[in-house]
């Protein structure tokens, strides 16, 4: 029953968007809360429902087209693909779950509810409740239908959906320019991503005639030899990577996951931590069929990836604002889940996805406990000693941190050593490079993250008696998901505990049973025909999560763990008791490197140069406003240039044509003859002048001309 | 009679005439033109009485010299003369109008030197003292009726002169 | 040119008549160009008279005829130059310039 009707599961929250939209304005606050929260629940609850009964059914996937959404199926849409067979364009309205969604379907519903729970507490005392419950509401109908889409085409607009969403609910505080400006600059930078998606959509469907994931994949499958390298696949992924790089924040369109700070915390936590950064992630995982047959595509993702997970955690090390911090360490978080992908762990990646979500959801929910009690400042400085005042906060957020940090027995620990290990032994060691700065990036996040621990709860209070006076622990309705989801934290990593630590510890139950449920997705069909493929089939083995063991796996994970501990400890040794005026290690040694760090290394600003023009290099001003004013410079020159060159030959035209009119036309026809009439009259005026004299001169000058003309000649 | 000294007469009667011709043209006064043009008319009737047509002579005498110019004069009394005595003599054209008329008389010497052999020079010496009454039997005789024309042209000259020159009253 | 011949009448009537012609053209006082006309007239007789003498006496009785013709005219003339004379207080020929346009 849940199965079957999974296509209701995006329209419970939608529905609540639409309640809120018709007649949210003047709705009371416990029936937002009772419509547009009851309507998540209602979702998670049914999630579980159809997970379950997918489960239980032993079908590796379930599909259930709802209708036919673009074409149809009379054949008059064919067109000629790759190959040359033709092929029908259809694009259904679908659901497909399968291992791979329906762990997103549980962890984005089961998170989301729990965050509309805690929004209830957080925006108690905000305006405009029912229009942020409504745009809270509106996303989980768009996330939901990405994940749950069976094609491509359909995912995308659960992709633009929560692309609206982000920017909707970003520049929530509208009043405040610079949420605005940061909604813009997050709606923007998706949107490049958005065209790679397209594009890579748009290739896909040439090669293959279908964009159903299920169609893609089996095809990729069966073709895999023929297909493998092939310059459209290595296109069509890249292009896909574009857009996950704007949806998932990697460099270089990582620029507005800071900047979504400006949105109130629960929309921080649900959207720029659990979910919506995901999707990207979502989408190369679920392309993984593709991204097989690329290996140079592999290749980029896990070099952005790591290169963004160490970026963002070396800037994020002296951010002061507590939000900005979490931000940075999401960022490169998310880079080590593409580094995961890249490097052909996608069960990996999956799994990091999953433990990330509920430990960073944690993580901003805490800090919006912590700006709650803190009569809304955000700044570290101003904070400190803490622990005593909001117990609750401080215990989760404590558990959040030690989870992300990777200190063994919490979530953050199975799935971050997972793929650490992976980087460094899967593709024959291809990837070790990489594992150096994932390394570095472990001890750095550890550091800042009890950099941010301590600065808040630990050492002397910074701030103002106001303010100290006010703070108290936040109410029942934010605390309690806070523990729920610290409670996850822990225990959720269990699910993908590793066999070689099993082996250690003498656990002989399943292991990584999470690698498991994954298995169908990502493994390979037809495993024979790959055998001679070269590259990929160390990728695939690595896929396919084969048993590894030895010395070199134990060594990496002490050495995983020696980094986090190495972290807190230089944390501890430098925060743990900060008083007013604290020092900032790194600014202490390294001053430009400090600053350069704070000022997250000028990016923003070379964007401005480059990309937007809002700043002129020199005399010249490049990006799109350059582009506008190149533009209107052309119009206004070159194209109203010849509008008035246009005018003035008109005008001139006219003149000329004036003057031929007066002078020539009047002067020379009109006047003309007249003239030659005058001119001409006056002689024969004269023969009647009235002077009789005259007559008698002529008289005898006729006769004369007679005497001479009869008689002479 | 018989013709004496035919050249000498007839070079100066015709000299007096042309001179005389000239002056009625040149003067300023007209009186002096008119006494100039009797001259020339008595110059005339000389030179009638050499061609031996005595009748001639004595009606031009009689009836030009002695009736129109005697006309003239009176009416050149009547009309203004100091203040024609002040003004130009010749009009704006008298350079064209001497060419032509120098034109015209060039032509018609041109016609008599060419023509001259059409006509004999001289014919028979006609009687004198029978002149006036072949001139008169010819007139009455031949032309009988132009002259009866000729009394009503006069008529109608004389009312005419007479009615031009009335006094409007 | 000893030899008076009919020619040497024609020649001095010739030139009688243009100097006649030239003073109706040239002069501008009335009475003038009337007394020119006279002239011109003259010259006419004397050409008559001069043929008569070759021929019968026709030339004669024209030229009679031709006097008094020159008679009336001269007095419908002068009576006409009275009559301008009386209006416009001028004998120029060139006042008289009322058909002018």
């Amino acid at each position: 029953m849940f199965l079957n009707l999974i296509w209701l599961i995006p329209l419970f929250p939608a529905f609540g968007a639409a309640m809120m939209f018709f007649f949210g304005r003047r709705a009371p606050k416990a029936w937002v809360n009772a419509v547009c929260v009851g309507m998540v629940v209602l979702a998670f609850l049914w999630s579980c429902g159809a997970v379950w009964q997918f489960t239980h059914s032993g079908q590796p996937q379930f599909e259930k087209t709802v209708y036919t959404w673009l074409g149809d199926g009379t054949g008059k849409l064919t067109f000629p693909t790759h190959g040359g067979a033709p092929a029908e364009f259809k694009v259904e309205c679908g659901f497909l779950l399968d291992p791979l969604s329906s762990v997103w379907l549980l962890f984005v519903t089961g998170v989301g509810m729990l965050i509309h729970i805690y929004s209830t507490g957080y925006m108690a005392h905000e305006g405009g409740y029912y229009r942020f419950f409504g745009y809270l509401n509106l996303f989980m109908f768009s996330m939901l239908t990405l994940i749950l889409a069976n094609n491509y085409v359909l995912m995308f607009v659960g992709w633009e959906g929560v692309g609206l969403c982000s920017y909707l609910l970003i520049g929530f505080y509208f009043h405040k320019h610079s949420a605005s400006t940061a909604a813009n600059k997050a709606f923007i930078v998706n949107r490049v991503g958005d065209a790679g998606v397209l594009l890579g959509t748009f290739t896909i469907l040439w090669l293959f005639g279908t964009v159903n994931f299920t169609g893609v994949t089996a095809a990729a499958r069966t073709n895999a030899a023929e297909l493998m390298g092939s310059p459209l696949i290595m296109a069509a992924t890249l292009a896909l990577f574009v857009g996950a790089c704007g949806k998932s924040a990697q460099v270089p369109l990582y620029v507005w996951l800071p900047d979504a700070m400006e949105g109130p915390t629960p929309v921080s936590a649900l959207i720029h931590a659990a979910t919506m950064v995901t999707a990207g992630v979502y989408m190369v995982a679920r392309s993984n069929a593709l991204f097989v047959l690329a290996p140079e595509s592999m290749k980029v993702v896990a070099i952005v990836g790591a290169i963004t997970a160490i970026f963002a955690a070396s800037i994020g090390l002296v951010q002061n604002d507590i939000k900005r911090v979490l931000a940075y360490s999401t960022v490169s978080q998310l880079g080590y889940m593409f580094l995961a992908l890249g490097v052909g762990a996608f069960a990996a990646g999956v799994f990091h996805v999953f433990t990330h979500a509920f430990f960073k959801a944690l993580l901003f929910l805490g800090s919006g406990s912590v700006i709650h009690a803190m009569s809304g400042e955000q700044d570290m400085r101003y904070m400190g000693g803490l622990r005593r005042k909001i117990p609750v906060t401080f215990a989760t957020m404590l558990i959040g941190t030690l989870a992300i940090a990777g200190i063994p027995g919490l979530a953050g620990f199975f799935s971050k050593d997972e793929i650490l290990w992976q980087t460094w032994s899967s593709n024959g060691g291809a990837y070790r490079f990489l594992w150096y700065m994932a390394f570095a990036t472990a001890i750095m996040t550890a550091f800042y993250m009890f950099r941010l621990v301590y600065l808040t709860f630990f050492g002397e209070p910074r701030m103002s008696h106001e303010v100290e006076h006010h703070v108290h622990e936040s109410p029942k309705s934010m605390t309690v998901p806070l523990i729920v989801l610290a409670l996850c934290s822990i225990f959720a990593g269990y699910l993908g505990f590793p066999q070689s630590l099993a082996k250690v510890i003498g656990i002989h139950a399943q292991t990584n049973r999470f690698e498991h449920f994954l298995e169908p997705v990502f493994a390979r069909q037809a495993a024979p025909a790959l055998e001679h493929a070269g590259e990929g089939h160390a990728v695939q083995q690595a896929a396919a999560g084969e048993h590894h063991e030895g010395a070199t796996e134990y060594l990496l994970m002490f050495l995983s763990v020696a980094a986090a501990g190495f972290g807190w400890w230089a944390a501890s040794r430098a925060y743990s008791k900060a008083g007013k005026g604290y020092a900032e290690p790194i600014q202490t040694v390294a001053p430009p490197v400090y600053r350069t760090l704070l000022n997250k290394y000028y990016v923003d600003e070379a964007y401005d140069y480059v990309f937007t023009g809002r700043r002129k290099i020199g005399a010249v001003r490049l990006g799109a406003q350059g582009l506008g004013s190149a533009l209107w410079k052309f119009d206004s020159e070159v194209i109203d240039g010849g509008v008035n060159g246009t005018a003035w030959a008109t005008r001139t035209l006219g003149a000329v044509s004036s003057l031929w009119d007066k002078y020539v036309i009047d002067g020379l026809c009109v006047n003309g003859p007249a003239v030659v009439t005058r001119a001409l009259s006056y002689p024969v005026r004269m023969v009647q002048w009235g002077v009789m004299q005259w007559y008698a001169l002529v008289m005898v000058a006729g006769i004369a001309g007679f005497i001479w003309y009869y008689v002479l000649r | 009679m018989n013709p004496v000294a035919t050249p000498f007469f007839f070079y100066l009667l015709s000299a007096i005439a042309v001179i005389s011709a000239l002056v009625v043209i040149l003067k300023k006064n007209p009186v002096h033109s008119a006494m100039a043009l009797i001259v020339t008319l008595l110059a005339l009737a000389g030179l009638y009485l050499m061609l031996y047509a005595p009748f001639m002579a004595g009606v031009q005498i009689v009836v030009y010299a002695g009736g129109i110019m005697v006309l003239f004069l009176i009416v050149i009394m009547l009309v203004n003369l100091e203040e024609a005595e002040l003004q130009d003599r010749f009009n704006k054209m008298w350079h064209v109008a001497t060419a032509a008329g120098l034109a015209l008389g060039g032509l018609l010497l041109f016609v008599y030197y060419r023509g001259a052999r059409l006509f004999p020079d001289a014919g028979p010496a006609l009687p004198e003292n029978q002149n006036t009454q072949a001139v008169g039997i010819m007139l009455y005789r031949n032309y009988m009726l132009p002259f009866e024309i000729a009394s009503i042209l006069l008529l109608v000259a004389i009312v005419g002169a007479v009615v031009m020159a009335k006094k409007r009253v | 040119m000893l030899e008076i011949g009919t020619t040497h009448y024609l020649v001095v009537a010739a030139m009688l008549f243009i100097i006649g012609v030239i003073g109706v053209l040239t002069r501008r006082n009335v009475v003038i160009i009337l007394m020119s006309i006279e002239l011109i007239l003259n010259a006419v007789n004397l050409n008559l008279v001069a043929f008569s003498r070759l021929y019968d006496l026709h030339g004669q009785v024209f030229a009679m005829f031709i006097v008094a013709d020159a008679a009336a005219e001269a007095a419908v003339g002068l009576g006409i130059l009275i009559a301008f004379f009386r209006n416009r207080e001028t004998v120029n020929m060139d006042e008289v310039d009322l058909l002018r346009w």
